[in-house]
């Protein structure tokens, strides 16, 4: 497709990929909690001060979404992923709460070319979100699969 | 009294079911993950997804979705029986999660849920960590997602 720079052999272990700082505030911890983790601690100021998490919180759900945009923006938009079949672990280390500002990366763990689908390689990732004061929030490894580049069947698909 | 005296191990139950319309499905992915198989019908036919398809971290969400008032449903049901419900707690995450098929634009998935343990936190005697298997399947009963979740208990 048009504007697709990055493919599989762009992403060697150890390739990092840093995010674009984003702020997290109190009117999208309460929208995405209304639709999908209408919990108080993520629905309310109040009860989020009362419960263990200190103050208004993200869901973890959200928090996971907010790490994929993160992720989109830093290296899969313009190439040529196709999708995730899993995830190993995501852990939600530490409450995100409203004017949180998320930052952090991510890492190439390992990659190799998948047996069943040659033109289809397989990218195992580890993500560290982080906040303001650089503590780890959350922590997601992770697979992506990626086309390789300059083959038949990438051509076919336009 | 506590979630392991409730819900014997190994039992599962399903915990609501929830269709994804293609506008749904754009709407989670414009936020969230906007590649184009998530997008655009037209441009999902050229990828190996084949159709257009809800971003896996909307399918996940969808079992919270789910679970969230299927436990409010429980605690009326317990208190009602003069039961004190278990008091769960936030969850420091999730592994294994498996994204086994597609959940395309019209898919209604049923999600569930299976108490795998419970065991004492050894830091803390006064909570518990809970530890589930979560799924959901589409309506041809085909699994479509399946992850292992742990939930803090406060006893």
């Amino acid at each position: 497709m048009p504007g697709e720079s990055r493919t599989f052999e762009d992403f060697p272990p150890g390739r990092r990929f840093e995010f674009a700082k984003r702020t997290m505030s109190a009117e999208e911890i309460t929208a995405f909690a209304a639709e999908f983790d209408p919990q108080p601690m993520h629905m309310d100021e109040a009860a989020g001060r009362a419960s263990i998490l200190g103050g208004l919180a993200a869901s973890g759900w959200h928090t996971s979404a907010v790490m994929m945009r993160m992720l989109f923006e830093a290296y899969i938009d313009g190439s040529t992923s196709e999708g995730s079949p899993g995830v190993d672990l995501m852990e939600w280390r530490r409450p995100v709460l409203a004017g949180d500002t998320l930052g952090g990366h991510c890492e190439v763990l390992d990659a190799r070319v998948s047996r069943s689908r040659p033109q289809i390689g397989i990218v195992r990732m580890r993500a560290e979100v982080t906040n303001q004061r650089g503590e780890l929030v959350a922590v997601c490894e992770y697979i992506n699969m990626m086309r390789l580049a300059a083959k038949g069947a990438d051509h076919a698909h336009g | 009294m506590r979630m392991a005296e409730l819900y014997p191990f190994g039992e599962t139950i399903d915990i609501g079911s929830l269709t994804f319309t293609a506008e749904d499905i754009v709407r989670f992915a414009r936020d969230f993950d906007p590649q184009p198989f998530h997008l655009d019908e037209a441009l999902a036919r050229k990828a190996l997804f084949g159709a257009l398809c809800a971003s896996g971290w909307h399918t996940s969400a969808g079992w919270m979705k789910c679970f969230v008032p299927f436990w409010m449903g429980e605690c009326r049901r317990l208190a009602a029986k003069g039961i004190a419900p278990p008091k769960l707690g936030p969850s420091p995450g999730f592994t294994k999660l498996s994204w086994l098929k597609p959940v395309f634009a019209g898919d209604t998935i049923t999600y569930s849920v299976t108490l795998t343990g419970s065991r004492a936190l050894a830091s803390r005697s006064d909570r518990l960590i809970n530890t589930f298997d979560n799924a959901g399947r589409n309506q041809n009963g085909e699994p479509v997602v399946r992850f292992e979740s742990t939930v803090l208990e406060f006893v």
